[in-house]
């Protein structure tokens, strides 16, 4: 099959995507990725084969048309493409940004054996980018006409992540009135509040977030699910249906001596404080972010990533990422672990962190770590890391950010007994339709899988706006 | 929602009280929440007790000392003005039951936010004993507000202006030596003072609850800015608290914690005082 393609094609190499110097960039916040020039997007448009049989959209977990819109872009047709994918990505801008496309759609192109799939993530970047300049509500869904809102068909969304602005985009396209109640003072989730403006800029997130006010989305924001209404209440308000998008935003430590001290914050601390708050503005932005010259980040996933990066634009001299295992192994997007270490960032692969240390006023200045080498390969075939005794080393450090994880969202499973949840503290839900143990509530996205991406929030929310609007109206 | 109905100046240029629209909060308030408010969109967010509040009016009450640039701009603000953003009610609710007497210790702005507490006791039908204590007598807040709620109101000051002289848990110690049938002890106010209600009442054997302000920017348990050290765990002041056990409060880390941001906290409060930043 492989072999086949490339006699029958040349296959020429991927259009890279201009980028802002590394060196430069590196103490800046606006955007790494520039994107692509029509020209180069048309020209990587015409890389695809158009295969009979397109793999790239099994890839997709919102089910992206990539072969028909790609083939629009090689066509100049970007209305027509901006469409096709609308049908069934409702945050394409946003996608084309932070998807890991090459565990996804770019994974399963045809093309992949090649090592030259075609960009998809970043030809769909384009094409929102250049269609938000058009807003008709025709072209916002991709129907051929809008559907009238119905008001007595009203649906609730708890949380303003990308799943419940999925569920918000699809209802709306089909005539469903849908509030969003967000418990913070703007709208986003982790695209406001976790992934920096230099990765995902908050224009974009407003754009798509203003697309769907277009379609008569209300957003309540300082609304605290479970807190300032229960799901019940929602229910004799007259929301036929509740969706729950409320995250997994709760951030985990390791319960090391002196996790305490001044100098140590969570990842989401960190990044609320910069992203949410415009700390990195202070002092004409009131929120302080906590400085940091040596800054050691724990973890090796996209949120380490973008805490290294955000630190290091905070002015810091030197970012240090501990991670556990090797490089290989690290969960971030490797397009963001790349760009980091261009940028500078050193890597601490094999250590874990024992301990913090403090001056007399409790500032963080030392933390001691373990070195780790591989076992044998666990259950799930990785090998774990297991620490070599006796060998252990410090580091000097002013701020260490540790980004090990989060837990389940817990303000609204606390004050709703009625919602089974799991063993893990995540909202038990049916993996077809979101269906959760309480009537007419639906559930996805974090609070569901645990940490996942934001294309799979968005799957989830399609699934459960499928099936409401199914349900209601019936 | 956020409009200012009233403003009330309780000591001149350090402690206000404001009345303020939020009706679906005011209409799920209970003693021991708080709000998250944020007043400009520059602004940052801070937590603050509800005092009071009315479901029928659809108001609630904050008091609030000024310590900072926050607090100050707040109080540049007149009635009729309208708080950028109001989220809440936040926090586990006191757990509140029918069981006897219960003693209120309350110390400087904390007896404002103590006095929610105390009226929710009162109105679940248990005695309450409120203590409060203040540097002097124009300094001491809500005693005629307490006096309606409790059965008795034991004051103290340091300098000895009102009640007795000297520091509020000597009056909580001397009152459990006399009542016997003290089944709760609840502290809210500067960290010392509720270190030392712990103390107090740790020989007495008697649950004691302190309610503790650890710095918080989300208020919904995103962020773990607002862990304390409980029992030796971490735990999450804003959706796990505020309030704790005091026996088990590490007291000298949240002293220690308070202080992260005092350099960037007085940079902009002096730059506020220079009209440089509004
Ligand atoms: C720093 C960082 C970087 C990331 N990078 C990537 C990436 O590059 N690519 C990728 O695909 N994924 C990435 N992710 C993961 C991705 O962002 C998440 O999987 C996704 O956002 C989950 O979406 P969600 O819809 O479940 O809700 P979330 O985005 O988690 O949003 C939940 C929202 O609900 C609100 N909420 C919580 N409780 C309540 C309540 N009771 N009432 C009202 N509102 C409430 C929260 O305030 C929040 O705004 C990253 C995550 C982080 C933290
Ligand atoms: C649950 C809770 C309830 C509270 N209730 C009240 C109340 O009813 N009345 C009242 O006067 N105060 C209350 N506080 C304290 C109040 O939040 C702070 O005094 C206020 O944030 C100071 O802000 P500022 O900008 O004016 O002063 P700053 O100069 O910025 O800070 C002064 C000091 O306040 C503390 N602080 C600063 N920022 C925060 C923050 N984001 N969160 C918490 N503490 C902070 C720090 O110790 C700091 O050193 C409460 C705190 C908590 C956690
Ligand atoms: S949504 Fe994500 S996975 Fe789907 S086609 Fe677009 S970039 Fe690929
Ligand atoms: S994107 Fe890849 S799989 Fe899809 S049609 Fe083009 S070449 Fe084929
Ligand atoms: S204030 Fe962020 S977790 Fe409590
Ligand atoms: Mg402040």
């Amino acid at each position: 099959m492989q072999k086949k393609a490339k006699t029958k094609t040349k296959i020429s190499p991927r259009v890279s995507m201009p980028m802002l110097d590394a060196v430069e960039r590196g103490r800046m916040f606006s955007e790494v990725a520039l994107g692509y020039t029509l020209e180069q997007a048309v020209s990587e448009a015409k890389r695809c084969l158009q295969c009979k049989k397109p793999t790239c959209i099994k890839g997709c977990p919102v089910d992206v048309d990539c072969k028909g819109f790609i083939r629009m872009v090689a066509d100049k047709d970007l209305a027509g493409a901006f469409a096709r994918i609308k049908e069934t990505n409702s945050l394409p801008a946003i996608c084309g940004r932070v998807c890991p496309q090459e565990n996804q759609c770019e994974k399963t192109c045809k093309l992949r054996p090649t090592g030259q799939p075609i960009a998809i993530g970043r030809l769909e970047r384009f094409v929102a980018d250049n269609y938000y300049a058009h807003t008709s509500c025709e072209e916002e869904t991709g129907a051929d006409s809008c559907v009238p809102i119905d008001e007595s068909l009203k649906v609730a969304a708890i949380g303003s992540g990308p799943s419940s602005l999925t569920l918000a985009g699809y209802l709306a396209a089909n005539g469903v009135k849908v509030s969003v109640y967000e418990a913070l003072h703007s709208p986003g989730g982790v695209l406001l509040y976790g992934i920096p403006e230099f990765r995902l800029p908050k224009s974009v997130v407003q754009r798509e977030i203003d697309s769907l006010k277009n379609l008569q989305v209300d957003f309540l924001c300082n609304y605290v699910g479970g807190k300032s209404m229960t799901l019940p209440e929602l229910f004799q308000q007259g929301y036929k249906a509740v969706f729950l998008g409320v995250g997994a935003g709760l951030p985990r430590f390791m319960n090391l001596p002196g996790e305490s001290l001044i100098g140590v914050y969570s990842a989401n601390e960190y990044l609320t404080r910069v992203n949410l708050m415009f700390g990195y503005r202070f002092p004409e932005y009131d929120t302080p972010v906590p400085p940091g010259r040596n800054v050691v980040v724990i973890g090796g996933g996209n949120v380490a990533m973008d805490s290294a990066r955000t630190a290091l634009r905070l002015g810091a001299e030197r970012v240090r990422v501990v991670y556990r295992r090797t490089k290989g192994e690290m969960p971030a997007r490797q397009e963001e672990l790349e760009h980091a270490l261009e940028e500078g960032i050193e890597l601490e692969i094999l250590s874990s962190p024992l301990s913090f240390h403090g001056d007399d006023q409790g500032v963080l200045n030392k933390m001691v770590l373990q070195r780790m080498e591989l076992g044998s390969p666990d259950d799930s075939g990785r090998r774990q890391p297991v620490p070599i005794e006796g060998d252990t080393f410090s580091l000097d450090t002013d701020l260490a950010i540790m980004a090990v994880g989060t837990g389940a969202n817990m303000v609204l499973t606390q004050t709703t007994p009625e919602l089974e949840l799991n063993e893990r503290g995540y909202v038990r839900a049916d993996p077809e339709t979101g269906e959760t143990s309480m009537n007419m509530v639906f559930a996805g996205g974090d609070i569901v899988t645990g940490a996942a991406t934001v294309v799979e929030a968005m799957g989830a929310g399609r699934r459960s706006a499928r099936e409401i609007l199914k349900r209601i109206k019936g | 929602m956020g409009k200012i109905i009233q403003k009330r100046v309780l000591i001149p240029k350090r402690v206000t009280e404001m009345t303020i629209k939020a009706p679906v909060i005011a209409s799920k308030a209970r003693p021991g929440n708080f709000v998250v408010l944020r007043l400009s969109m520059k602004g940052e967010r801070i937590p603050l007790t509800i005092a009071d509040a009315d479901p029928e009016k659809g108001h609630i009450v904050i008091v609030y000392l000024i310590m900072g640039k926050t607090t100050a701009l707040l109080d540049t603000m007149k009635e009729g003005d309208v708080i950028l953003d109001l989220c809440g009610p936040l926090g586990r609710p006191t757990s509140i039951k029918k069981q006897g007497t219960v003693a209120c210790v309350g110390g400087g702005t904390g007896i404002a936010a103590l006095h929610h507490i105390a009226k929710g006791n009162f109105q679940a039908g248990n005695k309450v004993v409120s203590v409060i204590g203040a540097r002097s007598k124009d300094l001491l807040l809500f005693k005629p507000e307490l006096e309606k709620i409790s059965h008795e109101v034991l004051v103290s000051t340091d300098d000895g202006s009102v009640g007795h002289k000297g520091v509020v848990t000597e009056v909580l110690e001397e009152y459990l030596d006399r009542d016997p049938d003290v089944k709760e002890v609840i502290g809210v106010g500067p960290v010392p003072m509720m270190r030392s209600v712990a103390r107090v009442a740790q020989p007495y054997g008697i649950r004691t609850l302190v309610s503790l302000n650890s710095i918080m920017v989300d208020g919904i348990g995103m962020c773990g800015s607002c862990r304390v050290n409980v029992g030796g765990e971490i735990r999450f002041a804003c959706v796990e608290g505020p309030e704790f056990e005091a026996s088990q409060v590490d007291f000298d880390e949240l002293m220690m914690r308070l202080q992260a941001f005092k350099s960037q906290e007085k940079e902009s409060m002096e730059l506020f005082e220079k009209k440089e930043l509004l």
